[in-house]
């Protein structure tokens, strides 16, 4: 590609959405997101802090996201139902709190929303994150799509359950020997 | 041994090729050095002083003759002919280049093996006892366990990026030679009344900058739920353990900040949602384990020829010297477990030649069903040896340098890399052991002091483990000059201690001399057979403190 493409590209995102995973295709995003704490964005349907979401919880527009150090509990994680999806960012792609939020969120509490990962969102973490119950991944603009959708299937067996798997590979074996 | 079935080797491979397409991106500048750094170190390549380094990961330590073979074969090929064996019964090559690791990681897939999770901050290689399932006052075997921990560990989604490392160690022994006490988390395997098998988990020890001891967490849990157990505790360390600071970051200071109790509270409300659920364990689960984990098929060994060893024994001076200090006792009469010493002079301790790692392959064949073991110690083990053929194995091990009487010793030394091979190291560690064991290398001074251990780490890190040494030496960096800070009093085992600073810091060539000046007020203050870590005990520390510094 170009370079003047490459600059354009990047303002365009920079201006507009994230490059877009969602259940293992890339898509177009319709959401903005918005980092200011204070005030709502013009543009909708936008991604606001968890405060200010709840603040405005009535509007069916606004969905909140999360901070990694959100502690869930039921209250909070009955009122995030409303939204039509909860994002949980990534401040920098090596704090790992947000895959334990997306997990307890699924499997403690049921969450069958979407759940987008959002902020420092990497090739190279995705496949974690999608076994996490991450079913939207608002890439780093600067990632390679391409490769991106090659990272979610890098493997095709796991030793533990987690979001996408409830039987560990220790019972998988014990029932296919069972079975023959 | 565990061998791997078709989901192990494909697990693996994926891991292979998922790592060279990271490598690749790297390479052409797609990959940033921020982004692929945890991406290497989960992958066991740290950017060392002079050269990458590929830590390889042996589960608990056991290792196959064909997987050395595998090894020594890697060596020549991309590294310099030798390698290292850690204190994580680990083995690092110093060398490598750094686009060959994809392909040294290949090789390794092919012998069932590779070097997943041994660096980053993520769950680390589960490390056991190196006498796991022959040992006398064994309990329970761990290598089952440890296996079982080790799949639940691996490729782990939810803890790939924890505050910090994470280190599981597993004993099943009435003496504990996994160092539990000073693991992020420690598991001691024990049967109740009723014969059932039980955990005592501790969680929260460690070493490095601020080195604690681990705090119970519970003390029976039911095995049915050890992977729950263990997934309910890194689950609250990686919700709340700091992340502000790395050198507090471990999970030892969370469980201090928070207290034991209010720790454990966290970990039981969590565990309650996770109890019985897909990760319980069952009797088949358990079972299959266990089955990768036989007994060999041991011949029986005459009564005559346990008789004829020791006659041997009592005969031949060096042979006995050789007993006394690397042979074993066995859980099986007429068997004995042999450890090859990994420590002379000439090269650092835990270092091992690609030709050693070639003839120890073929003795393992010869002598011990293919199988070896890999000790904390920084030796080998050849776990099943008929009493009858130890003084041949004797005779060649001598023949390659390995049978050096001084396993337990002063000698035995423990060492981490150090300034020579760590970029994160203050002092070199290597020299030190080695002016070390040049001063105290008479046999008879040795067998005399006894059982001493003496660590060292080149930094506060503690790769040398410098807190549990009787003697710990700890390389310091004042103003870039190298110094090293001596500590009295450490122990790994059962009643473990923490050594305490003896005073301020020496010079590198004035430590052999310090560490005579205390091994003279234990010879002179010691009782009996008093052990150097039970005089210093019992006569404390100012009375090594006066005569060192006067």
């Amino acid at each position: 590609m170009p370079e003047s493409d490459t600059s354009l590209e990047a303002r365009e995102v920079v201006t507009t959405r994230a490059p877009l995973i969602k259940l293992g295709q890339h898509v177009e995003d319709t959401w903005v997101l918005s980092r200011d704490t204070e005030t709502l964005p013009e543009s909708r349907p936008a991604i606001v802090p968890l405060a200010l979401w709840q603040a405005h919880s009535a509007d069916a527009e606004l969905a909140p996201w999360l901070p990694s150090d959100t502690e869930l509990t039921p209250a909070l994680v009955a009122t995030l139902e409303q939204a039509a999806l909860v994002a949980i960012d990534f401040p920098a792609f090596t704090d790992g709190r947000g895959y334990t939020l997306a997990r307890l969120l699924r499997e403690r509490f049921g969450y069958a929303g979407e759940i987008r990962a959002i902020g420092d969102v990497l090739i190279d973490q995705l496949y974690y994150m999608s076994r996490c119950g991450f079913d939207a991944l608002a890439l780093r603009e600067d990632q390679d799509i391409e490769a991106a959708l090659r990272a979610l299937t890098a493997f095709s067996v796991s030793y533990q359950p987690a979001v996408d798997l409830h039987e560990p590979l220790f019972a998988r074996r014990l029932r296919e020997h069972r079975t023959g | 041994m565990y061998r791997y079935d078709a989901y192990d080797q494909t697990l693996v491979d994926e891991r292979v090729n998922q790592f060279r397409d990271q490598m690749d991106r790297y390479l052409a500048g797609k990959l940033g050095e921020e982004e692929f750094r945890p991406v290497r170190l989960q992958n066991g390549l740290y950017i060392q002083r002079h050269a990458p380094m590929l830590r390889i990961a042996i589960p608990y330590g056991m290792l196959s003759s064909a997987q050395l073979r595998a090894l020594a074969a890697i060596t020549r090929r991309y590294d310099r002919g030798y390698g290292h064996f850690t204190t994580r019964q680990n083995l690092q090559l110093n060398w490598p280049a750094l686009e060959d690791v994809p392909e040294i990681l290949a090789d390794l897939a092919k012998v069932q093996m590779h070097a997943i999770q041994t660096s980053g901050n993520c769950i680390r290689n589960t490390t056991s006892d190196q006498f796991a399932g022959i040992a006398k006052d064994e309990v329970v075997d761990p290598r089952p366990w440890c296996e079982l921990i080790r799949q639940w560990s691996t490729l782990h989604p939810e803890f790939a990026y924890l505050p910090r490392k994470f280190k599981i160690a597993v004993t099943g022994a009435t003496d504990d030679r996994a160092a539990i006490h000073v693991h992020d988390i420690g598991l001691r395997l024990w049967l109740d009344d009723a014969g059932e098998l039980r955990v005592r988990v501790l969680a929260g020890g460690g070493m490095g900058r601020t080195p604690m001891i681990g705090e119970v967490v519970r003390e029976d849990l039911p095995w049915q739920h050890l992977l729950t157990y263990l997934e309910a505790i890194v689950r609250v360390y990686n919700q709340f353990g700091r992340r502000d600071n790395k050198f507090k970051a471990r999970i030892k200071i969370l469980v201090k900040a928070l207290g034991v109790e209010e720790f454990t509270r966290r970990v039981e409300a969590e565990w309650a949602h996770l109890k019985d659920g897909p990760q319980t364990l069952n009797e088949d689960a358990v079972d299959e384990a266990k089955t990768h984990f036989p007994d060999p098929a041991r011949r029986p060994v005459a009564e005559s020829a346990i008789v004829a060893y020791e006659t041997l024994r009592q005969e031949n001076r060096a042979f006995a010297r050789f007993v006394t200090n690397n042979v074993m006792d066995h859980k099986v009469p007429g068997y004995k477990a042999v450890t090859l010493s990994l420590k002379r002079r000439e090269a650092a301790p835990g270092d091992i030649t690609a030709d050693q790692m070639d003839a120890v392959a073929e003795l393992a064949e010869r002598y011990g069903f293919g199988e070896l073991r890999v000790t904390h110690e920084q030796n080998l083990v050849l776990s099943d040896v008929p009493v009858d053929e130890i003084e041949t194995l004797w005779q060649k091990l001598d023949a390659l340098g390995m049978a050096n009487p001084t396993v337990g010793t002063l000698n035995d030394i423990i060492c981490c890399p150090g300034g020579d091979f760590c970029s994160l190291a203050n002092a070199v560690s290597i020299p030190i052991a080695q002016a070390i064991q040049e001063r105290f290398e008479d046999l008879d001074y040795l067998y005399d002091l006894g059982p001493i251990d003496l660590n060292i780490s080149g930094c506060m890190n503690a790769c040398g483990h410098h807190h549990v040494g009787n003697i710990g030496i700890l390389g310091v960096d004042k103003k870039g000059e190298e110094y090293y800070q001596i500590s009295l009093g450490g122990n790994a085992d059962d009643d473990v201690s923490l050594g305490k600073i003896l005073g301020p810091s020496f010079y590198r060539e004035d430590v052999p001399g310090v560490i005579d000046k205390v091994l003279q007020v234990y010879v002179e203050k010691r009782l009996d057979d008093e052990r150097f870590l039970d005089t210093y005990r019992r006569v404390g520390h100012q009375a090594f403190k006066e005569r060192v510094y006067a």
